[in-house]
């Protein structure tokens, strides 16, 4: 068994002093214009930036974001370009952080809030689920609330306990959030983005094992995609991406496990297999249109996550899937999850992830003989 | 600490003591910090439960908490609010018995309170009520049948929250107050001179977000107003239960804000505290903790036995603290309260309770696509396919419904 795709310094290293290297390096990368190579980090910061500037009613709190610039430096110099009006450290509590959001949304801001880590976000929850969620519902859609909650989620970083939490299903699983994650440098602009321009809520998950990761993008090309779909009222929110075009099976995947995806397919690739790998981006919205158009040309299909397998997302999209596409598919969709542990401890954590060989040994149980 | 670290914590205490809304009390009341945010030593009281008006020396103030009389014309439409409360939580009990609303939480006894809280806010001013406060909310000026929309047992909140600067009478304890200092917190960025009243009860005190909002709106510096109707019970269970605090406004001084006591039966001393709190809140003086206390004559709902858990005689004795009573009687011995007034007043009172008759009898049509339509601004593929079942299957049924008809004939 292999373990995910990652970092040494990701899976070993010293976190935070990685993080400020990476960050310091990113801040010199990001000045440059034309295409470069960035982290995802700087992607998502740069969608902060670009936001706060283009709309006033843009504001980022949430804890140690200010002049710490977040735990991940995923808020890094906006307090410093901004003022500590428009990106500012709260008290330490998370239920009042999401509530403030939810009045400073009613009263014409956008709050783009952080939740420190995945499982400290559960103090906000009942903020979340019966209010953030359904506010534009029961004022029968006279008060919207335009608002991002950042959550760092999923493992594969060495955290410890509470640090690695795959929160995406409570979150789905209520109506009325919309639910996005990027796996890409692209991505995390693009739908960052898309999330502070969204007047619907909406719960923004980063695969923080990705934050560090790069890509060759060009800032600019971004910034005017995002111009033109504005005017166009066009966007890529709520549609997936075929990340690998194949023509063998699917592998269906989203957030940190899409680079794992990917690197089974390349492996699959050297063993003559062809396997296409699909991008969810967006839970919530779910792209049924671009899942099933795969699904329905390869006829095999299988979904991976990090999260616990019983009740997830993965079981839906399987479920999906299966009522969509059932008379084209020629072997029953297999799923590779986490297992239905809490979150393991460092030292275990590369047994629980999805990783490539599970990711093989599932697409050869898809019937190939029959 | 090295010598320079010691230093540069000193001046920090410093500037964050020259931002302190309580050195700015000390300068206007000369008074200390600790004056200024604990409660006056007894709650203010300006009307006795008999309506005589308490000599100034025991209103229960104090230097920094001192209280002004309301005006006459405050006092009249007071009590004209306390009337046409009364008769709201009357006829609203009576229609929830006659199966007209699903369920009432009613503030009988707590009159004064729902009324003070709507008329010590301006126009521009945001209201963040409870379940049990739908009397403020019409005092605020909300529709009285659009005001009833949840307890009706519609699945929306009725008005417009913006529109009206009131938000959804919140059943999730507390949770609005927070909602309430982020309204606030936006205003003030803006440089808008806005203030909120949130409003919650004694047991919700107990709560996570009471908490959270009040250290938030304290340490953002935040026009904010807690008020706290202690009505002695959360349900069944009494305050001593949920907290053995001296009292509840003396929570404020823990989170560096001022606190008051004031009896939540004399809508004349509601008026001065809140009042003066709202105004204090305006003039940047940062939140502020008002705890009245009253007492809900009524069970929580109709779904509740309050026998269950209370003794008639401590009812009796709140019969006798009554909000209206009190006031009749202060407004009629000081001559602005006669027959020909109260006549009047009355009429009011029954011309919103048949308001309430008339808009809670109509059937309100049932329009089963609204279902889907507020989830989100933009319905989802999803709920689209969701929306799109639903119709065929009602016009299946439709169908069905109009052979069998045809049948019949």
């Amino acid at each position: 068994m292999s373990p995910t795709i990652s970092t040494s310094s990701e899976v070993n290293g010293n976190v935070s002093a990685a993080t400020a290297r990476a960050a310091a390096k990113a801040a010199v990368e990001a000045e440059k214009t034309g295409p470069q190579t960035i982290t995802l980090a700087k992607a998502l910061n740069t969608a902060m930036a670009d936001a706060m500037h283009a709309d006033p009613s843009v504001l980022v709190f949430g804890e140690d974001v200010g002049m710490l610039g977040g735990v991940f430096r995923i808020t890094d110099g906006l307090t410093k370009t901004f003022g500590t009006s428009r990106c500012f450290d709260t008290p330490l509590a998370e239920s009042g952080i999401v509530g403030m959001a939810v009045g400073m949304a009613m009263n014409g801001m956008r709050p783009v809030i952080e939740m420190q880590f995945d499982a400290f976000a559960y103090p906000a929850f009942e903020q979340i689920v019966s209010h953030v969620a359904k506010m534009h519902n029961r004022t029968k859609g006279a008060v919207k609330l335009p608002m991002v909650i950042r959550v760092p989620y999923a493992g594969g970083i060495g955290g410890v306990e509470h640090h690695c939490d795959s929160s995406e299903a409570y979150y789905a699983h209520t109506a009325g959030l919309k639910v996005f994650t990027p796996a890409t440098v692209a991505d995390g602009y693009r739908m960052l983005r898309e999330a502070i321009d969204s007047d619907d809520p909406v719960m923004f998950m980063e695969p923080k094992k990705l934050y560090w990761s790069k890509d060759q993008v060009d800032l600019d090309a971004l910034r005017a995609e995002h111009a033109t779909n504005t005017e166009r009222g066009t966007s890529s929110e709520g549609r997936a991406a075929v990340a690998r075009p194949g023509t063998d099976a699917t592998l269906i995947a989203y957030g940190p496990s899409v680079p794992t995806a990917l690197a089974a397919a390349a492996a699959a690739a050297e063993e003559g297999r062809s396997l296409e790998v699909i991008d969810v981006r967006s839970i919530v919205p779910f792209d049924d249109e671009t899942v099933c158009a795969s699904v329905r040309k390869t006829g095999r299909a299988v979904v991976i996550a990090e999260a616990h397998g019983f009740a997830s997302v993965a079981s839906e999209i399987v479920a999906r899937v299966q009522e969509r596409c059932f008379h084209h598919l020629a072997a029953p969709i297999r799923r590779v999850t986490g297992f239905d542990v809490p979150y393991p401890a460092p030292k275990l954590e590369h047994y629980y992830l999805p990783g490539v060989d599970r990711i093989l040994d599932a697409v050869d149980d898809l019937q190939w003989e029959d | 600490m090295t010598i320079s670290a010691d230093r540069a914590a000193q001046q920090h205490a410093q500037q964050a003591a020259q931002q302190n809304p309580a050195s700015d009390a000390v300068s206007k009341f000369g008074i200390t910090v600790e004056d200024y945010m604990l409660p006056a030593r007894h709650q203010i009281q300006m009307v006795g439960p008999d309506g005589t008006l308490n000599p100034h020396t025991e209103q229960g103030a104090q230097p920094g908490h001192e209280y002004s009389l309301p005006s006459e014309a405050e006092l009249l439409a007071a009590y004209e609010q306390l009337v046409v409360g009364r008769r709201v939580n009357d006829q609203n009990s009576a229609l929830v018995r006659q199966g007209r609303m699903a369920v009432y939480p009613s503030s009988h006894g707590q009159e004064a309170c729902q009324v003070a809280s709507a008329l010590c806010l301006a126009e521009g001013d945001w209201l963040f009520p409870t379940y049990r406060d739908s009397v403020a909310v019409m005092a605020r000026g909300v529709d009285p049948v659009q005001t009833m929309t949840l307890f009706r047992g519609d699945w929306h909140g009725g008005y417009d929250p913006a529109k009206n600067k009131v938000g959804i009478q919140c059943t999730p304890l507390t949770t609005q107050l927070l909602h309430g200092v982020g309204v606030a917190h936006a205003a003030k960025l803006r440089g808008e001179d806005t203030v909120v009243l949130a409003m919650c009860g004694d047991g919700a005190t107990s709560e996570g977000d009471f908490h959270e909002a009040l250290n938030f709106a304290a340490v953002f510096h935040l026009p904010v107003v807690f008020f706290v109707q202690n009505n002695q019970y959360a349900i069944s269970v009494p305050l001593a239960h949920q907290s053995v605090a001296p009292s509840l406004a003396h929570k404020a001084v823990g989170y560096g804000m001022a606190g008051e006591r004031v009896d939540g039966n004399d809508v004349v001393a509601l008026l001065a505290v809140l009042g003066r709190a709202v105004k204090l809140a305006r003039e940047g003086s940062g939140p502020l903790l008002v705890e009245a206390h009253t007492y809900r004559m009524q069970a929580h709902t109709n779904a509740d036995d309050a026998t269950r858990y209370r003794q008639d005689s401590e009812v009796a004795e709140w019969v006798a603290k009554d909000p209206l009573s009190r006031m009749q009687t202060y407004l009629t011995d000081r001559g602005l309260l006669d027959d020909d007034r109260a006549a009047k007043i009355a009429e009011k009172a029954e011309a919103v309770a048949t308001q309430l008759r008339e808009g809670l009898s109509e059937e309100v049509p049932v329009e089963p696509q609204d279902l889907f339509k507020y989830v989100f601004s933009t319905p989802t593929p999803q709920l689209k396919e969701q929306s799109a079942m639903l119709a065929d299957e009602l016009a299946r049924d439709a169908a069905s419904a109009s052979t069998a008809t045809e049948a019949g004939k």
